[in-house]
């Protein structure tokens, strides 16, 4: 996940590199391969195949016909569209933010800690980060308390358990990760691509609409879809917020595996993890065709 | 903090691949370190066959730990009969994921199995030890007999060991006195009243909302009331769905908390020293019980000690300790007629008008479908 959008430019490098002989570059690819096989292909095979399996180790399909349930249905509807709510937020403020901060002189004070400051926000997050905003605008908050005598200003003591409030609190880390992961395209538009706009009669529009934006637009996208999936997999913040409905597909997933009040809900939690391999699946496709589409604009 | 997919389905894979990996140990295990009294301790159904108590707590002492699961400090004072327990014989309690279910209690049980870090006994409730009695030994504690028989499986296999009510907690200082569900929509309790957990998930929650269906006129098979309440509560803004910890009851964000009388107990306690006063009432109506149960893994690491463990607190001694954490145990009737009840402990339990129910199995798994397919839509 912390691949920009500009990684595909170290293919040129490699290229110039000098090729070792025998299997020894092979042999550099096995801790990955290995590391993958382990933590993700693995799981991934035994998530689809638990899904079928009921607690006695009989097959069922269970699983998935409770998947199917409109209930269940409709956490996976409120998963998508707050992830997708999130990024959206998340890809407009930061991609303004981070266009901003390109204009600002390289290399400058404030540039360089405003960046570190992002980098920081975007690794904020579960526990912590759900604490954070608790002890600020939760019940017994610094600002809530502060507030008390502006009944009108006081925030409510339920909105960080609303899906809003989850939602205020997953902005915290996608704005910055958003500047983050697009500062480098937008330092990628070259002065001199604007200059010849001009010189040919273009106006900001035009540049914008004609040139700079197609050249942003897949990785401002493939952006989104990063955002979309971190937000997406995110489950312990959501879960220190609200924790006693099942909002979203993590937060019911734990709920199957914990229940002790019908205990035949392990292949359940499995297919619903399935399901979230389906979603993010697809959205890594997109997120190649994307980024193989934006390496055209990449020196 | 991104708890990628990746996560998440790594996590099921270790969950899934434990059980996988720890099979084959369990097998060197039995066969290495299978000792005489270690065989004989895993097959002994009472202190008989150990040959009496002080050979039982000889073979217990020689194991020299006991995995106990799912037992918070402040949940019936266990927090005193771990340490009573281990101060008594010297035998070191682990106590493992003392916030794991009961459910998870079994499933800590089969990824473990084999392996030193397997719970050696359980305290569970009515649901799991129904269905989950392959996992248990049987084992007659000494007390056997006191044991009314309609409080215990009657080749051992589980036993009833301690019960709460169903109570209404609140911070009394900040309130002043609730006296009745109804009040709790008043503005002033906003985004404090709270569950002990999920209703169609925890058991503790579970029985809370059957208190609050019960108190407005639902029965066990009639849960609409119930759903009615809490979509009141949940409209004046008063519900709140955080977790209840000690923590958040400490800073103010739980005021008004629906759990058993043996945790309210020990919330009394820890405000007292901090000039709160938590005070409990039983909504009339809505008066529920409900036993949970003990019972010995099969594939106990230390199973003597867990043998011991059990007789431990079928003991007075340890009987009584759960009486002082508001808990009733299930020798409350016999120790008031031997005279070994606690009887300052007993004064402390809150009054009850009518005798508390208790759903059977069918009725209690028709309620959980019926809070699971409603739940999320009153809340939401």
């Amino acid at each position: 996940m912390t691949a920009t959008p500009t990684v595909t430019g170290r293919d040129a490098v490699s290229a110039s590199r000098p090729v070792l002989p025998g299997g020894i570059n092979v042999l550099g690819t096995v801790p990955f391969f290995a590391y993958t096989a382990v933590f993700l292909v693995l799981p991934t095979i035994l998530v689809a195949v638990g899904a079928f399996v009921a607690r006695d180790g009989s097959l069922t399909l269970n699983g998935i016909t409770q998947v199917m349930s409109p209930r269940t249905v409709g956490i996976f509807a409120t998963s998508l569209w707050i992830s997708a709510l999130t990024a959206l937020i998340g890809t407009v403020c930061g991609g303004l933010i981070a266009y901003a901060l390109s204009l600002s002189p390289a290399g400058s004070l404030g540039r360089r800690v405003f960046t570190a400051l992002m980098s920081v926000t975007a690794q904020f997050g579960g526990v912590m980060l759900a604490f954070a905003f608790i002890a600020t605008i939760g019940i017994n908050g610094l600002v809530t308390r502060l507030l008390t005598p502006f009944p009108a200003l006081t925030p409510d003591p339920g909105f960080l358990s609303s899906l809003g409030g989850v939602a205020l609190v997953y902005c915290y880390f996608q704005i910055p990760l958003m500047v983050i992961v697009f500062l480098p395209a937008v330092e990628g538009l070259r002065p001199q691509w604007r200059e010849a706009t001009e010189n040919l009669g273009g106006t900001t529009w035009t540049y914008w609409t004609r040139v700079a934006g197609p050249i942003l637009l897949p990785s401002l996208l493939g952006s989104f879809l990063l955002l979309f999936a971190n937000a997406f997999s995110a489950f312990a913040t959501a879960a220190a917020l609200i924790s006693q409905e099942s909002v979203i597909v993590p937060l019911e997933i734990e709920s199957a595996l914990r229940n002790e009040n019908d205990l035949g809900m392990d292949a359940y939690a499995q297919a619903l993890a399935l399901g979230m391999i389906l979603v993010v699946a697809v959205v890594m496709a997109l997120y190649a065709v994307l980024m193989k589409r934006a390496a055209r604009w990449t020196p | 903090m991104r708890k990628q997919l990746t996560l998440v389905a790594g996590i099921a894979a270790f969950l899934m691949l434990v059980p996988a990996c720890s099979s084959t140990s369990a097998t060197t295990a039995a066969s290495s370190g299978g000792s005489a009294v270690g065989v004989k301790s895993g097959s002994a159904t009472s202190v008989a066959d150990f040959g009496g108590m002080d050979a039982l707590v000889k073979a217990a002492k020689a194991e020299g730990s006991i995995n106990v699961i799912a037992l918070p400090d402040d949940w019936a004072n266990y927090v005193a009969i771990k340490k009573g327990f281990a101060a008594k014989y010297g035998i070191t309690v682990n106590s493992i994921l003392p916030d794991a279910s009961s459910k998870e209690e079994i499933d800590a049980a089969d990824k473990n199995k084999g392996t030193d870090k397997a719970p050696d006994v359980f305290d569970v409730g009515a649901n799991v030890a129904l269905s989950s009695t392959d996992h248990f030994a049987p084992y007659k504690v000494s007390a056997w007999s006191k044991i009314p028989d309609g409080n215990k499986e009657s080749t051992g296999l589980w036993v009833n060991d301690y019960t709460g009510v169903m109570t209404v907690g609140y911070n009394a200082t900040k309130f002043g006195e609730i006296t009745s569900l109804d009040q709790l929509t008043d503005p002033k309790f906003k985004g404090q009243v709270a569950f002990n957990g999920k209703p169609a998930e925890a058991g503790a929650a579970f029985n809370g909302f059957l208190m609050v269906n019960g108190a407005y006129g639902g029965t066990f098979e009639n849960l609409q009331p119930g759903m009615d309440y809490v979509k009141k509560l949940k409209a004046a803004g008063t519900l709140n769905l955080q977790d209840v910890t000690s923590g958040t009851i400490d800073s103010g964000q739980h005021g008004v908390v629906f759990d058993w009388t043996y945790n309210q107990a020990s919330t009394t306690a820890r405000l007292k020293a901090k000039g709160v006063d938590w005070k409990v009432f039983v909504p009339k109506g809505g008066e529920i019980a409900s036993y949970y149960n003990q019972a010995v893994n099969k594939d106990a690491p230390h199973p003597a000690a867990a043998r011991l463990w059990e007789e431990y607190l079928y003991s007075p001694e340890a009987q009584n300790m759960w009486l002082t954490g508001a808990a009733r145990p299930i020798l409350f009737d016999a120790m008031k007629a031997d005279g070994t009840l606690d009887a300052t402990a007993a004064a402390n339990l809150p009054t009850v008008e009518g005798t508390p129910a208790t759903p059977t199995t069918a009725q209690a798994t028709a309620a959980t479908a019926f809070i699971k397919a409603n739940w999320n839509a009153a809340v939401a």
